[in-house]
Order: C-alpha cells, then sequence, then structure tokens
C-alpha cells in the first residue's frame, strides 16, 4: 500500500495534485457542462494523452518528437476499423455493390475487403493492435534512431517527416483507408450504440479513467530507477554510457510508452467522436499536441492535461468569434511559453503559487520527501 | 600474451584525419598496478583511455582486458567486462542527490526492465554508505551533487566508478583543480583503491605522481617515449627535453 502510495501516486504532493484533477474531471466538468459541450471536453481529453506522452518523451526522455499524431492516428484506426466493420453488415450495406464492406470501399470498385482489415473483425484484435501496433512501429523508429545516436532536431524532423509520409499514405490509399474523408459514420461496438447521450457519460468516464490510469503509469516509471536514470540521461549522456547502460534502450522504452499512451488516446478518440480521418495523425496535430505539453509545462504530467484543456478551450471560444485570428494567437502562444514561462503552466504555479498553496494546506507538505523514494535507512 | 598482464594494448593507432593521435603504441599494465601516464599536451593520453573505453574507435590494434578484445565491444560492454573511467571534468549528474548519484552507479538492474524493477534494498544502501565514506562525503549523501566543491565532486565521480568495484579504473587528472589537503587525501584514497585492482591515471602534478605511481609511462605525439619508474623516467634525457624540461 505504501508502495502504491509512494509510487504510483507519487506520495502527498502527487496525490493531491492527482485528486484535484480527477475532482475536476470527473465532477466539476460532468456538473458544469451539458452532454455536448462534455463530448467536447471527452475528445480534448484525448489529446490530452499525446500530451501526456510527450512529457515522459520531450521532457524526461529529452528528445522532442514531432510525430505523436502518428501513434494517436494508429491507436484511432485500429478502433475505427474495427467499429466500420461493425457498421458494415451486409444488412445495412445491402445497396452496395458488395454488401458487407465498408461504404467508401464500394465507392472505390474495392469488392472484397483488405486482407489486413480481416482481423479487425474483433473487438479483442482491435484493441490489441492500437496497443501492441504503436509500440512496434515506435520501437523499430527508436531503435533506428537512437541506436545510431540520432537526436535532437534531426530526431525531431525525421519523426515529423514520417507524420506527413503516413498521412499522405493514407489519403493516398483511399479504397483501403477511407482516405482524405477518414473512416466515418461509426455506429456502435458489439451492439452497443456510441452516439446516445449515455454513451458519451460512459465513454468520457472510461477516457477520463484511463487518462488518469496513464497518469500514474508514468509516475511510477518515474519514481523507479528508470526516472532516475532519465534525468541522469539528460545531464550526463557520457556518464551514464560510461556506468554500463545501453543508453538506446533507455530512449526507445520511453518512446514507446508515449507511443502506447498516445494511441490509447486516439482510440479513445474514435469511440467519442465517432470518426477518424487523417486530419489527425500530420504535422500540424502533432506539433499541436507539442503545444499543448509545453503550455501545460513539459515535465509536469498532470499540467499536461491542463495545457491540453486550456489551449483547446481557447481554440473554441476564439475561433468561435475570430475565426482567422486562432493560429496567430496559438502561435504567439507557443513563443510565450519559450520566452517568458519555459516550464509552462506547471512552472508558473511552482513560481507564483505553490507557496502560498502549501500554506493553505498544511505546513509540514515536504516536497523533498517524494524526491528520495524509499528512504535511508534512519540509523545515519 | 602472457596471463599476467590485466591489460595488453598493442600496435594501437588511431588517425582524424591522417593526424596520427596514437601511434602504434603498446602498453602492459599489470594486475594491483598503479600506472601514471604523463606527457606534454597533445601527446594522446586522453584519447589513450577514450580508445580503452571505447569512446574513440581504434583505426588499428588491439586491446585486452584480461584476455578479452575490446576493441570490438560497445562502451556499456566494456564497462560490463570490468573498466572504470573517470573524466577529466567532474561528470556526475548535478540535479540527483550524491546517494542517487551513487545510486545510478550500482551495477544493478542496467536494463531496461531491470532498471523499472530495482528496489533500493539494504545491500544497496550498505554499499553506497560504504563507498560515500570512502570518498569523504557520507555527510553529503542527501545534498545535490551540483552543490558540491569541485575536489569533492571529483571523488563523487570516483566513488561513482568504486561502487562498480571495476578490475581497471582509469582517472582522468583526478586532482586537477584540488586544494592541497584534497591532493592528500586523495593521494591517500588511491592508494586505497588500488588494491586488487589495476589502475591508469593521468597526470600531470609530479609531486602527486611520485606518490601514487608504481610505474610511468611517458607519451610524446601518441607514442610511449619512456616507461618504469619514475627515478628513472626523471632522469631520461628524452623525457627532460620534451617534458620535464620546461
Amino acid at each position: 500500500m505504501n508502495a502504491f502510495y509512494n509510487r504510483w501516486l507519487g506520495g502527498k504532493k502527487g496525490t493531491i495534485e492527482l485528486a484535484i484533477l480527477a475532482a475536476f474531471i470527473f465532477v466539476v466538468l460532468p456538473l458544469g457542462l451539458d452532454v455536448f459541450r462534455l463530448n467536447m471536453v471527452g475528445k480534448y481529453l484525448t489529446y490530452a494523452f499525446a500530451a501526456v506522452g510527450l512529457v515522459m518523451v520531450w521532457g524526461y526522455g529529452g528528445v522532442l518528437s514531432l510525430g505523436q499524431g502518428v501513434f494517436f492516428g494508429i491507436g484511432g484506426y485500429c478502433m475505427a476499423m474495427f467499429l466500420k466493420l461493425e457498421a458494415s453488415d451486409p444488412i445495412s450495406t445491402a445497396h452496395q455493390t458488395t454488401p458487407g464492406i465498408p461504404d467508401f470501399m464500394d465507392w472505390n470498385q474495392v469488392t472484397h475487403l483488405p486482407l489486413f482489415w480481416e482481423p479487425f473483425h474483433s473487438l479483442t484484435f482491435a484493441i490489441v493492435a492500437a496497443l501492441v501496433l504503436p509500440a512496434a512501429f515506435a520501437y523499430l523508429i527508436g531503435a533506428a534512431m537512437f541506436k545510431r545516436r540520432v537526436g535532437g532536431v534531426y530526431f525531431s524532423i525525421i519523426t515529423q517527416a514520417i507524420a506527413a509520409i503516413l498521412t499522405i499514405l493514407v489519403v493516398g490509399q483511399q479504397g483501403m483507408t477511407g482516405g482524405i474523408n477518414g473512416i466515418t459514420d461509426l455506429k456502435t461496438m458489439h451492439g452497443w450504440s456510441i452516439n446516445t447521450n449515455s454513451a458519451k457519460y460512459v465513454l468520457y468516464y472510461v477516457n477520463a479513467a484511463l487518462l488518469l490510469g496513464s497518469i500514474m503509469l508514468c509516475k511510477y516509471v518515474l519514481s523507479s530507477k528508470l526516472g532516475r536514470l532519465l534525468l541522469a540521461l539528460r545531464d550526463k549522456e557520457d556518464r551514464v554510457r560510461f556506468s554500463g547502460y545501453d543508453v538506446a534502450n533507455f530512449k526507445i522504452f520511453t518512446f514507446c510508452l508515449g507511443a502506447v499512451i498516445s494511441a490509447i488516446g486516439g482510440a479513445m478518440f474514435t469511440l467519442q467522436v465517432g470518426f477518424m480521418s487523417p486530419s489527425f495523425i500530420g504535422i500540424v496535430p502533432s506539433i499541436e499536441m507539442v503545444i499543448f505539453a509545453a503550455i501545460g509545462g513539459r515535465m509536469s504530467l498532470v499540467g499536461a492535461v491542463y495545457g491540453t484543456l486550456l489551449v483547446n478551450y481557447g481554440k473554441s471560444a476564439f475561433s468561435e468569434s475570430f475565426p482567422s485570428l486562432w493560429l496567430f494567437l496559438m502561435g504567439a502562444m507557443f513563443i510565450g511559453v519559450v520566452m517568458v514561462f519555459p516550464n509552462g503552466l506547471a512552472g508558473l504555479y511552482e513560481t507564483y503559487l505553490k507557496n502560498w498553496f502549501e500554506k493553505l494546506l498544511s505546513a509540514r507538505l515536504s516536497v523533498r520527501s517524494n524526491a528520495i523514494r524509499g528512504g535511508l535507512p534512519n540509523e545515519q | 600474451m602472457s596471463n599476467d598482464f590485466a591489460l595488453a594494448v598493442e600496435d594501437l593507432t588511431v588517425s582524424f584525419d591522417g593526424f596520427k593521435a596514437v601511434d602504434n603504441l603498446t602498453l602492459y599494465v599489470e594486475k594491483n598496478e598503479l600506472r601514471v601516464i604523463i606527457g606534454p599536451n597533445g601527446a594522446g593520453k586522453t584519447t589513450v583511455l577514450d580508445l580503452i573505453c571505447g569512446k574513440t574507435k581504434a583505426t588499428g590494434g588491439s586491446i585486452k582486458f584480461n584476455g578479452v578484445e575490446l576493441t570490438k565491444f560497445p562502451e556499456h560492454r566494456i564497462v560490463q567486462a570490468g573498466v572504470g573511467r573517470k573524466f577529466q571534468t567532474p561528470s556526475i549528474y548535478e540535479n540527483l542527490s550524491v546517494l542517487e548519484n551513487l545510486e545510478i552507479s550500482y551495477p544493478k538492474g542496467r536494463s531496461v526492465f531491470g532498471s523499472l524493477m530495482f528496489e533500493r534494498t539494504q545491500d544497496v544502501t550498505d554499499r553506497i554508505i560504504e563507498i560515500a565514506e570512502m570518498i569523504f562525503l557520507s555527510e553529503y549523501l542527501e545534498k545535490q551533487a551540483g552543490l558540491l566543491s569541485h575536489g569533492q565532486k571529483q571523488w563523487l565521480e570516483i566513488g561513482m566508478l568504486l561502487i562498480q568495484d571495476p578490475a581497471l579504473l582509469m582517472l582522468d587528472e583526478p586532482v586537477a583543480g584540488m586544494s592541497v589537503s584534497e591532493r592528500e587525501k586523495t593521494a591517500e584514497l588511491l592508494g586505497r583503491i588500488s588494491n586488487g585492482r589495476s589502475m591508469i591515471v593521468i597526470e600531470h602534478d609530479m609531486e602527486f605522481v611520485k606518490r601514487i605511481a608504481h610505474k610511468v609511462t611517458v607519451l610524446h605525439q601518441g607514442k610511449v617515449l619512456a616507461e618504469g619508474n619514475m627515478e628513472k623516467v626523471q632522469h631520461d634525457p628524452k623525457v627532460i627535453e620534451v617534458y620535464l624540461g620546461h
């Protein structure tokens, strides 16, 4: 129990952080918003998965991936393929030239289901694939780059290129992927309609629970020796290497973890929004994810969630009134983060609010308590 | 080669764009020996250590450590084979505590999943405390390493290597920037830790070299200029000309 408290929740400070976030997501938002708005917040929270993944990859791993949309997309497409197959049963597609295949295939003169679609008849397979495929893909990219000690800006450029390539591939293979429109018109999951209001509530809560679970998983990883190694790596990579560690493996692991978390968000996006399209895997969404993490604070897991919510709230509020100005504002926000508050919202909190907040909570709140986890024996 | 040598470097060459930083170098270090390498700037001293620990790849020649060829190994494998190396400027994790610095260097949980599962058991803590006492830092375990004095950082890095118990320990200018009393303590420390392992030390401070060296190798332009005990090397006319004379 103590280990759970210290490592999964992050001690007293971490538990309070998580509790506030959980109260906000689980109670405040559902009480304060109608189902339409809540569903929108649910959509934003799926982006938060990608931002949380980026905190691990960029904030702690020290490598900026500009291709997290790729993993978000893989997760989303895996889920969408299952839902699309269920929506394309022979009865409801009886009017097609080839009944029983997704509508966009029929429009593109595809006459039988491509082989790689077949296993997506199974929900279990779709869920496993949504987790394993991004991990495997991230492993391939990571192994190819980190083993050769490619890092820094080259890594960013290559991941961005991968995002662009994958978008082009999906758009180009219209008959197999749905092209630029993506996979739309998703209706039911094992007969359970995902478009009703009650389903939207259920999915919102599932999504929120998964998000908190992902944050806790990251906390657990960071509280282990691996987490301290990541900090050490950012500081003196050579010292870690010459202490007997295969440095590349740790970066690959972090990149894979970020990819899987991002993919969970993608899968939940498909379920809550009801479609998946290439516009969520390309360069622009990938960079937006980086902005979410940057604004939240790239070293703060919970900050990433607030950052995502704030930027997206700003986006929808602002673009409803000044649609053409939003991109400028977002650019300005990013510049502001880089120049004025490099640690994002979390950094602002640390600098201005923390002391006040700690006094409010308790005089004994020790920040060091979770820095030295497990602690030294007391005989010293 | 005879097995009495812990380290056998033979015909080692590395060239950077045609410039031979290390040129056909042959060097044997025995078990339990403390060897000091001296030489003028640019003689290739640091490069030799870089080659042994794998930071630089050799153009030719061989490095055998207890009979195992190291030149083809990646860096972490060389460390795992028992070679520890301290860098010239203290290379420690400034943002972590002394304790965490030593813990990361503890030779367990070096794989990804090993490090996830790694627990700070009593054995680990005992060992950390033992090393911290050796390197005069037992009162600073909780202190952030970046806040230590320069000399203490040098000791910490030595401690980070000691905790791995390497069979060959290579130190690049371990007393650079140290006060006189810190030098004294370091000389004593090196004397103590050289028991049961081979050591290679690069150093400029001749007084210090005299105190610690079993044998001295003088490098000049990537080649061995002279080798032997301090007495012999100091009176070698070639050595006086290129190095000690100034």
